[in-house]
């Protein structure tokens, strides 16, 4: 995951001050020397840095935190907190005008992610509820129009396009086609260009004027090093930007753009692009990010993917399910790949506080293959024996294994699992049935 | 900030200078392929002011990078003039943020740092000298001549989503294309959407054949395919696109290394290439790109690419000494032509001569 290197450097260095019980000066100046060089190995922009340490250091040799009984965790927080604020604070939406049809352009530097990420954000947008349409100004890459009209299939939106001609008429008649088309949202695909270039930037300028955008986008790859800034400064100078779209944070980028962008434009983050399928694009939340960067977790975003994935009315069949015992072989399949579906499990745990850590030597599928085993198995039984293990004698199990590839053991193996899920399983819904919280997601993990 | 403006305004009017001629190029561009038929002489002349034309490109390419590492360099000897604890710090903190690296700026730093006291030098100023000699010593310590063997010569370029693969791709297919090679492409990228036009397009623009399947197919398909084809029809070079991917998928770099191991099986007399291609504007995960790269596929060299747009591209110093890859070719502009071999020595004269 993106941020990792910085991550582990920075509880590194935070671990040894937090469990202190007495910090002197001393300790913050020599921690934050550390912080300085871990950032700086991420990319985070040199001013940027220097401003951060400054700050936390300020901060932290403060009586009230010094003289505190818990120091070291006193200034964890800082540095969370500081984070949280490097990064915007708050979650920005998008703007939408009071007229539609609302216009967003996105703007950005050759392979960014632009095309990529306009279907993204019309996808997003469709589950909102709006009626995207897309325009395909870019006129120069070669089939970067063809590009648009196929992810533009993919995600159901129609793409306007009008062939090599003038960027600024395709927009005006991309606003055109929303008004008689019933389409609420107009969002831009723009070519790549360089900040320096003067002659494409006025280009933009003038799609700008032509047709007045509720939001004009920078997309900017996360990848990017010290130049980041000036790219974002530069847009931000000729066309007031009103926020950014960090891509390919799936890689193992440090982020340290992330960190500096808003800094210093002062446009917030939007979104951020984490992964090739066309819905991954997420909102982008700076309270969590910086908990994820520090190895605090982030639970919320947990419980939000499995609500946007688990089925409420499964899950409520399910628990029911499990109290009465009923649970079978073929519960304990669905549930596994309602889990599948919320992404890959090294992400997921990655969002358990403590986890990002200790997953660092699991590098690569962790489990996701033995999954595929699991799900082999139960796929080569026959219902009644999914709905009823008791069943299941040696030539079964022989069969089985010889069904999925597996062997006899890793059969039993399983069968062992699920009763303890089960029985697990059965004790924690009597805890939650007991107390009676209502509203709480049901989570459940069949491992 | 006066003097970064100032430096801005001065590079927009030659970047809009270069652009104008940058886009004229595109137009005229077919014609130039076709009078290929000129008189020798004629065509020296033409050589020998190619070859001063790239020198000047790389350099306005390098004009940003340049001003922001010397100018600030510069406006550091002026303004201290002994060489002190301070001034090494300054100097690290110039050279970090021309995307050097930590690593590799501390390295640079002890290695002047040591020659500065044995040599006993005193005046700032010549800590420039030292400097450059240094940085070229670091570019040109990974240089190696490839020289093809064996027909097809396969070059696999791999790299990262959006660095810039196509069109290198297109630009060394023109090159060789001028040089009297018969290439051939092959379009493994099937994942991307339109990637196979877009590489078709530029197939037709050079004037290169190009072995192709539908969009979502087998790449090491396309490839066997393409290493069938170009052993059928002779080619001298066969050029191999690929789909961008993060080099921390495990199973997209799975991906790649069978494509690898089919050329290697395929074509066991031959030395094949791989290029990597990165962005110039990358910070520090260059070097995990690298890294990783060179675990799946080995790399034989490096594409640098929007060199034309970075103040940066300080991560090929990071390269050099962390990995001991040789950058080959670097991209300076959006025509066919902008691609050029890469050379240390006029790299460092780039980056810290007059």
């Amino acid at each position: 995951m993106a941020f990792e290197g910085l991550s582990d450097r920075l509880q590194d260095i935070l671990k040894k001050i937090r469990g202190k019980g007495k910090i002197t000066e001393e300790d913050v100046k020599v921690a934050m020397r550390e912080v300085r060089m871990a950032l700086l190995e991420a990319d985070v922009n040199f001013k940027v840095v220097k401003d951060f340490t400054n700050k936390v250091r300020e901060r932290a040799v403060g009586k009230e935190v010094l003289q505190s009984l818990t120091p070291g965790q006193q200034i964890v927080k800082i540095v969370h907190d500081e984070m949280t604020q490097l990064m915007g604070g708050s979650e920005s939406k998008l703007q939408m005008s009071t007229r539609p049809p609302t216009v967003i352009m996105a703007v950005g530097l050759q392979g960014a992610g632009k095309t990529t990420t306009v279907a993204k954000l019309a996808k997003n947008l469709i589950k909102s509820g709006r009626r995207p349409l897309l325009a395909a100004c870019d006129i120069y890459r070669p089939a970067a129009i063809k590009q648009l009209q196929v992810l533009g299939e993919q995600v159901g939106v129609p793409v306007f396009s009008m062939g090599q001609g003038d960027p600024v008429n395709i927009a005006k008649g991309a606003v055109e086609y929303s008004k008689t088309n019933n389409r609420d949202v107009i969002i831009l695909d723009t070519a790549g260009r360089l900040h320096i270039n003067e002659e494409l930037m006025d280009e933009l300028l003038q799609l700008k004027a032509a047709v007045n955008p509720e939001e004009i986008l920078l997309v900017v790859d996360a990848m990017t090093g010290q130049d980041a800034v000036n790219i974002a400064e530069s847009f931000n100078e000729k066309l007031g930007l009103t926020g950014i779209i960090l891509t390919k944070l799936d890689g193992d980028t440090r982020g340290g753009a992330a960190l500096s962008v808003k800094a210093v434009t002062g446009c917030p983050i939007k979104f951020v692009g984490v992964g090739e399928k066309i819905d991954a694009l997420e909102t982008f939340y700076p309270d969590r990010m910086a908990s994820r960067i520090l190895g605090m977790g982030d639970i919320l975003s947990l419980v939000e993917k499995a609500q946007a994935n688990f089925d409420e009315k499964k899950a409520k069949e399910m628990q029911q399910k499990i109290r009465s015992q009923e649970f079978t072989l073929e519960d304990f399949l669905d549930q596994m790949q309602q889990v599948k579906s919320m992404g890959p499990l090294e992400d997921l745990l990655g969002m358990i506080p403590g986890m990002g850590k200790q997953l660092k030597g699991m590098k690569g599928e962790i489990d996701e293959k033995e999954l595929l085993h699991v799900e082999a198995i139960i796929k080569s039984m026959t219902m009644a024996e999914r709905r009823d293990p008791a069943i299941l004698n040696g030539s079964r199990k022989k069969r089985i294994a010889r069904g999925s590839g597996t062997r006899v053991q890793e059969v039993n193996r399983l069968l062992k699992q699920f009763e303890e899920t089960k029985k697990m399983m059965k004790q924690l819904t009597d805890m939650t049935g007991k107390k009676g919280k209502k509203g709480m997601p049901s989570i459940k993990f069949p491992f | 900030m006066a003097w970064l403006d100032k430096i801005k305004g001065r590079k927009k009017n030659e970047s809009a200078e270069n652009e104008a001629a940058a886009t004229e190029k595109v137009i005229t561009e077919p014609e130039a392929a076709s009078n290929e038929e000129m008189t020798e002489d004629i065509s020296s002349e033409a050589e020998e002011k190619r070859k001063r034309g790239w020198l000047d490109k790389i350099r306005n390419s390098l004009s940003k990078t340049r001003r922001n590492l010397t100018d600030k360099i510069e406006g550091l000897v002026k303004r201290t003039g002994d060489i002190d604890d301070d001034f090494w710090e300054e100097l690290e903190d110039i050279l970090i943020q021309a995307d050097v690296g930590v690593k590799t700026t501390l390295e640079l730093i002890k290695n002047i740092r040591s020659r500065v006291k044995k040599e006993g030098i005193k005046e700032a100023r010549e800590v420039i000298a030292l400097l450059r000699a240094e940085v070229e010593a670091m570019l040109a310590a990974n240089e190696t001549e490839t020289v093809p063997a064996g027909k097809p010569h396969v070059i696999l370029v791999v790299g990262v989503n959006g660095a810039g693969k196509t069109t290198s791709i297109a630009k060394m297919a023109n090159k060789y294309k001028n040089e009297k090679q018969k290439v051939l492409l092959a379009a493994a990228d099937t994942y991307r959407a339109a990637a196979i036009d877009q590489l078709q397009t530029w197939a037709d623009r050079a004037g290169v054949e190009l072995i192709k399947h539908n969009e979502g197919s087998d790449p090491g398909a396309v490839v066997f395919d393409a290493i069938a084809a170009a052993k059928a029809r002779k080619n001298d070079i066969l050029i191999i696109d690929t789909a961008g991917r993060l080099q921390n998928k495990t199973n997209l770099m799975k991906e790649i290394s069978k494509v690898k191991k089919i050329i290697e099986r395929e074509l066991p007399e031959n030395q094949s290439e791989v290029l990597l291609v990165l962005d110039a504007a990358t910070g520090q995960n260059a070097i995990s790109q690298a890294r990783l790269f060179q675990e799946a596929t080995g790399i034989s060299g490096i594409i640098l690419t929007k060199l034309d747009g970075t103040a940066k591209g300080g991560i090929v110093l990071a390269i050099a000494d962390e990995l001991k890859l040789p950058v080959k070719y670097v991209g300076v502009g959006e025509t066919m032509d902008d691609l050029r071999e890469f050379s240390s020595a006029v790299f460092a004269e780039a980056l810290f001569g007059e």
